[in-house]
């Protein structure tokens, strides 16, 4: 291996440690017997306790879930054929159709939001369940189309040239070559998308109506109201659970690919 | 949720391969091709579309719209009170960009140039905070920054200071959320780019006697430059239009352009001016996505 200079070591390390105090300290907090500020008085689990017994927050993780798989789901249906669609397509490789595709993913999402919120109050959409769901499949749809089309990319088109050869339908292509073989791709896009659906804040904010609270929707009208312990309780669980997740959808799409650095950002 | 997000874009950033040709697709594929075109058409596209309609309206009796054109939303945009917000969300987005550079590079090479297993463990490491919840981990600076929150008490036990900074709701706790918040977006292109760049350049340059500083300068740096303009849009974009940062972190008075178009549209119920406000900040955003791919991606020959 390369010498590394010292000096980009150390500002790594502390990059690191930057990035998981303020986590660490979160869920140290979650343990604090203490009600008012920061200060260790001693370990307890009375605030997971807590937790668990309140409906209210029980009721708006089961909405976070609901709204997650609807929309993750959805995405997913539409998202995998239009990925296939593009790719197979001509000119649907050309780097424009990229940047456009990635745009639902780089624009800031209070824009989103507030363009969402106007188009269904303009409209007379009943703000609640289905316009989140929408909202989510804004972003879930291009990032599943993305993510499967790397995939696709990956494989070698040789697989469905001798599948035709051998006088299979585009049909019989699509379901006993192509989708089997872009299975990881395809779990992968869904819980990274099952993810990033349950934690958003911005857009649930903007489209949430009266009875569709959502996790973060209640994080953040608790943090609103006032510090309670209970808060870092609730954060702590939310942090394992996306941690899972997302672990979860890097180790499927890392068994069945070589270990390549490329697919190693997700 | 905004770091998933940006995975996403950094991931396919890296992949421009091979084209493949296939003449026929089934039906399947053409269906979802159609429907999901005319879904983001509808709810991605025209709502974009209608924010500027809107912007050129004027706003109605009760909050509402009225639709009488008008270009004074626009003229409110220079009034000196929006432009401090327009000036302090520019300047913050800037500084945050650079700073995340500055730490990111160091970051990124030791990244590049790991051996493939501790480039994966390290990865990994990277990501994990991102993974998490936006909101949460922003949160948890709000317990760091509070005048009772771990950094005073830190401080004031090792008796540097004697009385509780008020270090929540200033601008700096706000940069500090900004930086913790996009960094990954910032050392995910630094990372790809570098990779890319042979190690053998580097030993050539030291071959030639050149310091680190030198072979820094002129080898490393420039070679860098793709990866420092996708991670400095990827940055910069959602930095300026960030509004859980500022709205935790910064507090009434130091409001960014996320949190005062949040305002406009949710407390001031103004929708032709949040419109306005909204459609500045999305073509900013536009601009510099598209000059981004004029650059990087364009010259890419696939």
């Amino acid at each position: 291996m390369k010498r590394m200079p010292d000096s980009f070591i150390a500002v790594s390390l502390l990059v690191m440690v930057f990035l998981y105090l303020p986590v660490v300290i979160l869920i140290g907090l979650s343990f604090n017997v203490s009600t008012m500020g920061v200060a260790w008085k001693g370990f307890t689990f009375q605030w997971y306790e807590k937790l668990v017994m309140d409906r209210a927050i029980l009721q708006a993780a089961v909405n976070s879930v609901v709204i997650a798989l609807v929309s993750t789901g959805l995405a997913l249906i539409l998202g995998v054929g239009t990925a296939i669609g593009l790719e197979t397509r001509q000119g649907g490789q050309k780097s424009w159709v990229n940047m456009i595709l990635l745009l639902p993913l780089v624009i800031p999402e209070i824009l989103l939001g507030v363009a969402l919120l106007m188009v269904f109050v303009l409209c007379q959409v009943h703000l609640g369940f289905s316009t989140i769901i929408i909202g989510h499949m804004v972003f879930n749809l291009p990032l599943t189309i993305v993510i499967v089309r790397a995939r696709l990319r990956k494989l070698d088109p040789a697989w469905e040239d001798a599948a035709r050869d051998l006088g299979a339908t585009s049909w019989d292509v699509l379901t006993r070559i192509t989708l089997p073989l872009l299975r990881p791709a395809i779990w992968g896009a869904g819980l990274l998308g099952f993810t990033v659906s349950l934690d958003d804040f911005v857009v649930t904010f903007f489209v949430a109506g009266p009875g569709s609270t959502t996790l973060p929707l209640k994080v953040f009208s608790m943090i609103r109201t006032g510090m309670t312990p209970e808060i870092n309780a609730l954060s702590a669980v939310m942090v394992v659970v996306s941690m899972v997740c997302v672990g979860l959808s890097w180790f499927v799409q890392q068994r069945s690919t070589p270990a390549s650095s490329e697919s190693s950002y997700l | 949720m905004v770091g998933t997000r940006g995975i996403g874009v950094a991931r396919s950033y890296c992949t421009m391969l091979t084209s493949r040709s296939e003449s026929s697709s089934a039906l399947p594929v053409k269906l979802s091709l159609v429907s999901a075109s005319l879904f983001m058409g509808l709810f991605f596209f025209l709502p974009l579309v209608l924010v500027f309609g809107v912007s050129l309206a004027s706003r109605g009796m009760y909050g509402g719209i009225s639709w009488i054109a008008t270009l004074e939303n626009y003229q409110r945009v220079f009034d000196p009170l929006v432009g401090v917000i327009f000036f302090r969300s520019l300047l913050l987005a800037g500084m945050t960009t650079v700073i995340c550079a500055v730490v990111g590079f160091p970051l990124a090479y030791c990244l590049a140039r790991a051996s493939r297993q501790w480039q994966l463990i390290l990865l990994t490491l990277v990501m994990i905070p991102f993974w998490t919840n936006f909101l949460v981990r922003t949160y948890a600076w709000v317990l760091i920054f509070r005048a009772d929150g771990i950094l005073n008490s830190l401080l004031i036990r090792l008796g540097l200071l004697d009385e509780p900074l008020s270090l929540l709701f200033t601008d700096v706790s706000v940069f500090v959320g900004l930086v913790y918040g996009y960094l990954p977006f910032m050392v995910l292109p630094l990372v790809a780019a570098i990779e890319r760049i042979s190690p053998l350049l580097e030993d050539a340059a030291f071959d030639l006697y050149a310091s680190m500083g030198a072979m820094f300068r002129h080898v490393l740096l420039p070679l860098s430059k793709p990866g420092f303009l996708a991670g400095g849009v990827l940055v910069f974009i959602p930095s300026l239009g960030a509004f859980i940062t500022p709205y935790l972190l910064g507090g009434g008075q130091n409001m960014m352009l996320g949190t005062f178009i949040q305002q406009e549209f949710l407390v001031a119920r103004d929708w032709p001016f949040g419109s306005a406000l909204s459609f500045g900040l999305m073509g900013t955003v536009l601009l510099l996505w598209f000059l981004l791919g004029r650059t990087s991606l364009g010259k890419d020959p696939s």
